[in-house]
């Protein structure tokens, strides 16, 4: 068995992908780096990430599958899943067998629905984070957000928040993964903090704007008052909100 | 009442200049409980259709598709800043927590709190944008006017372009009706009482007709707007999220079908995007309605909900869904079901090769996955295991179907006892969300 190991990033998949076909390697299998040191009895070659042959694969891609064909493998990709490689690896050697078609349509091949389920995920987690996303006015006149996403979807929520919030600062830091984004009010851009800020911008409580702490206590009251409590449907309510996502929110705060 | 109202806050409102920090937060928190309490009861919380742009580096955007940014403990989306500019009211609407009669706390949000506190919540992310609706003071258009006044102030001043959702006065004039329309997104008028002997009784102040005349304009102004977008691409943009009702359900003695039949009028005639249904929460002592502590009708509500949905997605007409000798909705199980069971002759559908609009009159396949099964059936011929995988409830699909292998669900179709068959198939699914009404299911009178 041929393992090919890539640096993380979708162009290195790409790259990897590309190498399969250029070098007609059999019976193989695609993982990330940091998981290449766990490989024991096999052969691991490391890809160099290679933007020319990424770029021709994507192009490929996106001529028989379309746009929304990539968006769905770039989806898949950033769920993060177990073996999520091999999975859309299988997917696109079954889409370069049958070139014209349109597989991303065949729900009756197990690749297929697999990644058609991995999209909805991610889609729905990005959906999430737009939603449950609470900002914090911090005493700099930074609006700060915390998340902890289970896939990574940071990078699919920018542009919806760039559109909306333009004349704000912002940035939205994901603690699970160690990185952000910041919007200046011109343009947006990934950073990652040192260790004793992200410890302090975590902990601290003296770190907010004055007028904070009573916007936040406005927004509890009104989220009490807009329930009706004769209707209450506990199961329901966790149903659209889970327990996991109750840590971002302000109105499950308590004061 | 009046003497009140003359002395109040609310009239002198332009003699405060907005200003952010003094905002009092004592004042604003008292306001916030009372008028978002009076607000509660309209179920109306989409924020859908809005599609505004930020193009100029201001605050919000409203995307096509709309967002919860959470839910209430009873499981209904929070998307908006629901609030009452005040819950004074002259009107004496018995089914109506602000009923003029009724003896509540009172307040009124000047219009620079309503806008602080619409773009401080919209900053954080909290909400998409403000449903501003209010109690009836003076006259309709002294009302109308202070609602548009605050929408204004947002848009103009604030270059915010978040939702709006302003509440329609009835016998508003056309004017404001069309500034309204200019810088709200959604337009809405409650009927609240699906029919006009209904309204007689309840709301003796109020006719359906005063209602019909603004959503009339509104209806005709968005069809002009339209039209002239086509031609002149600067024209502005009219309540472009369209107008919605709502419709109290179980405080008057209305059947299902008559209420189905108005939601069907007024898409029809008035090119509603949505109508509401809101089970009556009981709010008076008055002989008219049912008793303080009486359950609210929380499966009927659902049913009609799905009865909508086959009317505006499934294709289905108001008079298929209910007929006159049987004008309830089934509430054991849901109304496509319903129609199913007494139309059996038009089963079992081929999945291989069915048109499109009689697998979505499938019961347990929904419209996407109506698509799928078309996209897929191109492929494979389907099976059982793989519509299911494409997620329709086989559960009750498998009843109606033929598919590629052996169904043997089918030889269930010509059963008389179908029903129970597909009951005691699917009671798991049913009994769980509404556990406490589930055992009154039987005593009918108590849900209607």
């Amino acid at each position: 068995m041929t393992i090919l190991s890539y640096d993380n990033t979708l162009e290195g998949f790409f790259t990897a992908v590309f190498e399969i076909f250029e070098y007609k390697y059999q019976d193989v299998s695609i993982i990330g780096a940091d998981k290449a040191q766990n490989v024991l009895f096999a052969e691991v070659i490391t890809v160099i990430t290679n933007d020319e042959k990424s770029d021709r694969v994507l192009a490929r891609l996106e001529k028989q599958l379309g746009k929304e064909g990539v968006r769905q493998i770039l989806y898949a990709f950033l769920s993060e899943t177990e073996d999520a490689e091999n999975i859309l690896f299988r997917a696109i050697k079954y889409a370069v067998d049958n070139s014209g078609k349109n597989v991303f349509a065949d729900f009756s091949n197990p690749d297929v629905l697999k990644i058609s389920k991995l999209v909805k995920s991610v889609g729905r987690e990005k959906h999430r984070m737009e939603a449950f996303i609470r900002f914090e006015l911090l005493k700099d006149g930074i609006y700060f957000a915390k998340i902890y996403p289970d896939f990574n979807v940071l990078t699919l929520v920018v542009r919806h928040f760039k559109n909306r919030y333009q004349d704000q600062k912002w940035l939205i830091y994901d603690f699970k993964r160690g990185y952000g984004v910041y919007y200046d009010l011109e343009n947006t851009e990934i950073v990652t903090l040192d260790a004793d800020v992200e410890k302090k911008l975590q902990d601290e409580d003296g770190i907010y704007d004055d007028k904070e702490i009573n916007y936040q206590k406005l927004w509890v009251e009104y989220f009490d008052h807009t329930n009706i409590k004769e209707r209450k449907n506990m199961k329901l309510h966790v149903q659209h909100v889970p327990k996991r996502y109750w840590k971002y929110l302000t109105e499950k705060k308590i004061f | 009442m009046f003497d009140y109202l003359g002395n109040n806050t609310f009239l002198s409102l332009n003699l405060y200049p907005l200003n952010f920090k003094n905002l009092n937060y004592e004042r604003v928190k008292e306001k916030l409980e009372i008028l978002a309490d009076a607000a509660k009861y309209d179920v109306s919380c989409s924020s859908s259709g809005g599609n505004r742009k930020n193009a100029s580096k201001g605050l919000g955007d409203s995307s096509a598709t709309g967002i919860c940014h959470t839910y209430t403990e009873d499981g209904r989306c929070v998307s908006l800043l629901k609030i009452l500019l005040t819950n004074f009211c002259i009107y004496d609407c018995a089914y109506c927590v602000t009923r003029i009669s009724n003896d509540i706390q009172r307040a009124a949000f000047t219009v620079d709190e309503v806008v602080d506190l619409t773009m401080s919540f919209y900053r954080r992310n909290y909400i998409e944008g403000l449903f501003l609706s209010s109690g009836i003071f003076k006259n309709a258009d002294y009302t109308m006017e202070r609602l548009v006044r605050v929408a204004k102030k947002l848009r103009l001043e604030h270059n915010f372009n978040g939702y709006i959702h302003l509440k329609s006065i009835p016998d508003a004039s056309d004017e404001l009706m069309r500034e309204a329309g200019l810088y709200a997104d959604r337009l809405s008028m409650n009927l609240e009482i699906p029919t006009e002997s209904g309204l007689k009784l309840l709301a003796p102040d109020k006719s359906h007709q005063q209602m019909i005349k603004p959503m009339d304009f509104v209806k005709n102004e968005i069809l002009i707007y339209k039209d002239e977008k086509k031609i002149i691409k600067s024209t502005p943009k009219f309540a472009p999220a369209g107008q919605s009702t709502q419709v109290i359900v179980g405080a008057t003695p209305e059947t299902d079908l008559q209420i189905i039949k108005v939601a069907d009028h007024f898409y029809k005639n008035f090119n509603l995007k949505r109508v509401y249904y809101s089970g009556y929460v009981p709010v008076s002592n008055d002989a008219r309605l049912p008793a303080l502590g009486s359950q609210v009708p929380l499966v009927r509500e659902n049913r009609l909900y799905q009865a909508d949905w086959l009317m505006r997605f499934y294709g289905f007409k108001a008079n298929e869904i209910l007929e006159q000798n049987n004008p309830f909705l089934d509430l054991e199980v849901d109304p496509k079901m319903s129609w199913a069971l007494r139309n059996v002759d038009k089963f079992p559908v081929m999945i291989q090769t069915a048109p499109l609009e009689m697998i979505l009159r499938v019961p347990g396949i929904g419209v996407k996955s109506a698509y799928k099964i078309i996209q897929a059936r191109r492929f494979k011929n389907l099976t059982l295991e793989h519509i299911k995988k494409i997620g329709v409830s086989t559960n009750r699909a498998k009843y109606f179907i033929t598919v590629a292998n052996a169904n043997r669900s089918l030889d269930f179709l010509d059963a008389v006892n179908l029903k129970d068959i597909i009951l005691k198939d699917t009671r798991s699914k049913f009994e769980n969300p509404f556990s406490n009404q589930l055992s009154l299911l039987n005593d009918d009178s108590f849900l209607r």
